[in-house]
């Protein structure tokens, strides 16, 4: 029930190139991030007391806190970088792909 | 006590929100504009209103009050809050923009039977949306009722009767800069107390934290992960429901049809982690600050050394302790705008699942005028708006503190799986995702009765059937076994059909290329 367009479009290379290019790195941000995190947990709820180092002998700064805030900041990096690619690469294939098959 | 300063800068703002709400009435003309704002939000104003979305009074002030209380703590919380976004960017925003026009449920039954999967993604959204809401009200109330010197179901009928007229006159166009706005003001008060606070400390965190450590009761453990999370089940359990929870919430999926277009989709989450990631770092500071400069000070506390109003104030207190009167003022009417705002939100989302979802396509099977559909979209707004008044006033001396939890629990057991298998996962099939997501449905609202939230905490038994506080963890896992197991054995002929038109379904996710 496809119609010749779609048909059209999924064997486009393009096409192909693109959802093969952005679902890598969907899934790799995506990796990356749920890795840092459950790592985190699993920190927390194994080893509190790693996250509970002095980052230096005078300090009263735990790890614990530059590495939460860190990943806060990685979370909102991973998104930019997501955006920016996308933005660059993504969008001219997409508008590629539907200029030639309109 | 009547809080002058805070009742005059709350008029301010309701004044201002009212005129919004008249501008944008007399926009509202059509379905796509009531659902949608007519998809003409930026990206960066759909970034601030994500944001605000998920800036609710709870966060504000919960949050704050959990670091005043435990310190690190807070910070693992926020954490878990706000990884969820970046992988609803990565996996979800922008295939939704593409697969929907106005509700999540668009993308869902694309190519699924569209009365099994709306009535389902109803169902979900309307629970989420009612257990949230239940529970900001009764916030609300009692909030209201501590900052401004208001009688509780005063409170409650002014926040229900200004988020139905939001709602019902200027739909999606007037909730979105509601929330704009307190976005604004939330995050400058914020920033302000933040500065204010490390100021006093002359902008060393060295000296911040140290203050803190030497005046609050459990001392050094403030500085590292404590009772919060204690094992590991209930680590990955938390961390599951917030981070799918956040990906299947109907008021928070429905702010990506108010973009024009796929890439502003992307954008906005950008922005909106941004907004949130530099929230929760503020929200640390302020905790902090909180326990450094109002725990020592008898100005704020009770008979009994605690904060006066529960620790939920404490940066209530601390507003007043670094900016006086009219500060604490600014601040009070701002958390009463922040409540305004989301539960407006909440409102839109549960009025359009029930004249978008249930009405237009299940009901009227996709036959319907603009109109009528338009007519019954207000209507629901009226008495969602009503059934939220009146839950709010009878349930004000019940325990409401799971309800968040539970809403959460729900919106990743039956609104996240089959949101995403719709798109992921080309074997799905209608039945599949029926049985699966009512069966998550179920699993998260039994483990949670017979956990310690509800079976110990609000039916006082002694101890709890279901062990874990967060049921995610197995009701995430059975819905997506269940579909699985269902789709896989569905030999029918109408799916057979939903499987082949996955094809279709998914040129149009990746280049938004509509099917005339």
């Amino acid at each position: 029930m496809k119609s010749s367009l779609e048909k059209k479009i999924i064997n486009n290379q393009d096409f192909k190139s693109l959802v093969k290019k952005r679902s890598f790195i969907s899934w790799l941000l995506s990796a990356i991030t749920l890795l840092t995190y459950f790592c985190f947990i699993l920190l927390v709820a194994f080893f509190p007391e790693v996250l509970g180092l002095k980052i230096s002998e005078e300090s009263i700064i735990t790890i614990g806190i530059p590495i939460g805030v860190s990943i806060i900041l990685l979370a909102f990096a991973s998104t930019g970088i997501y955006v920016f690619i996308a933005n660059r690469e993504f969008d001219k294939t997409e508008k590629k792909i539907l200029k030639k098959n309109k | 006590m009547t809080n002058y300063p805070a009742i005059t800068m709350f008029f301010i703002f309701v004044f201002a929100t009212l005129m919004i709400t008249y501008w944008a009435a007399k926009r509202t003309k059509s379905r796509s504009h009531f659902y949608a704002a007519g998809g003409k939000i930026t990206s960066l104003q759909n970034g601030l209103a994500i944001a605000g979305d998920y800036m609710s009074a709870a966060s504000f002030l919960g949050i704050s009050g959990l670091v005043y209380l435990s310190g690190y703590d807070g910070l693992i919380y926020s954490i878990g809050f706000l990884v969820g976004w970046p992988i609803i960017l990565f996996l979800l925003a922008e295939r939704l923009r593409n697969l929907g026009d106005y509700t999540f449920a668009d993308a869902t039954s694309h190519r699924l039977d569209q009365i099994k999967i709306r009535s389902l993604a109803a169902c979900g959204s309307l629970i989420t949306v009612a257990l949230y809401l239940i529970a900001q009200m009764v916030g609300a109330g009692k909030l209201i009722q501590l900052l401004f010197g208001l009688p509780y179901e005063f409170a409650v009928v002014i926040v229900g009767v200004l988020m139905i007229l939001y709602v019902s006159f200027g739909g999606m166009l007037a909730t979105t800069w509601v929330q704009i706005i307190k976005a604004v003001l939330l995050l400058s008060g914020a920033t302000f107390m933040a500065i204010a606070v490390m100021w006093t400390t002359g902008f060393s965190f060295e000296t911040l934290f140290e203050k803190a450590v030497s005046v609050h009761p459990q001392n050094y453990s403030i500085m590292q992960p404590g009772g919060l999370v204690s094992d590991p089940i209930s680590a990955i359990s938390l961390g599951i429901a917030l981070m799918f929870g956040t990906a299947g919430l109907p008021h928070i999926l429905m702010r990506f049809f108010t973009v024009k277009d796929a890439k502003d989709a992307r954008k906005s989450v950008f922005f909106a982690t941004g907004f949130i990631g530099y929230f929760y770092i503020l929200t640390f500071i302020i905790g902090f600050g909180a326990i450094m400069l109002i725990s020592t000070n008898p100005e704020f506390l009770n008979a009994n050394g605690g904060l006066i109003g529960g620790n939920n104030m404490a940066a209530i207190h601390l507003a007043n302790a670094v900016g006086g009167d009219m500060f604490l003022g600014f601040i009070s009417a701002v958390a009463f705008a922040t409540i305004l705002a989301v539960v407006s939100g909440l409102t839109l989302a549960g009025a359009s699942a029930v004249s978008h979802d249930l009405y237009a396509s299940v009901f009227k099977k996709g036959k319907v005028n603009e109109k009528d559909e338009l007519f019954v979209s207000r209507i629901s707004a009226v008495t969602l708006g009503c059934v939220a008044i009146f839950l709010g006033i009878i349930f004000e001396q019940q325990n409401v503190a799971f309800m968040v939890g539970l809403a959460f629990a729900v919106a990743a057991s039956a609104n996240f799986p089959i949101l995403f298998l719709s798109m992921y996962w080309k074997k799905l099939t209608s039945n599949g995702a029926l049985i699966g997501g009512g069966v998550g449905l179920m699993t998260a609202t039994i483990l949670v009765i017979l956990g310690p939230a509800v079976w110990v905490d609000v039916f006082g038994n002694d101890e709890p059937v279901f062990p874990y506080k967060y049921p995610a963890l197995f009701s995430v896992t059975t819905a997506f076994i269940v579909t699985w197991l269902f789709s896989i054995m569905d030999k029918s002929k109408s799916s057979k059909k939903e499987i082949n038109a996955f094809d279709s379904q998914f040129i149009q996710s990746q280049i938004g290329l509509k099917k005339e």
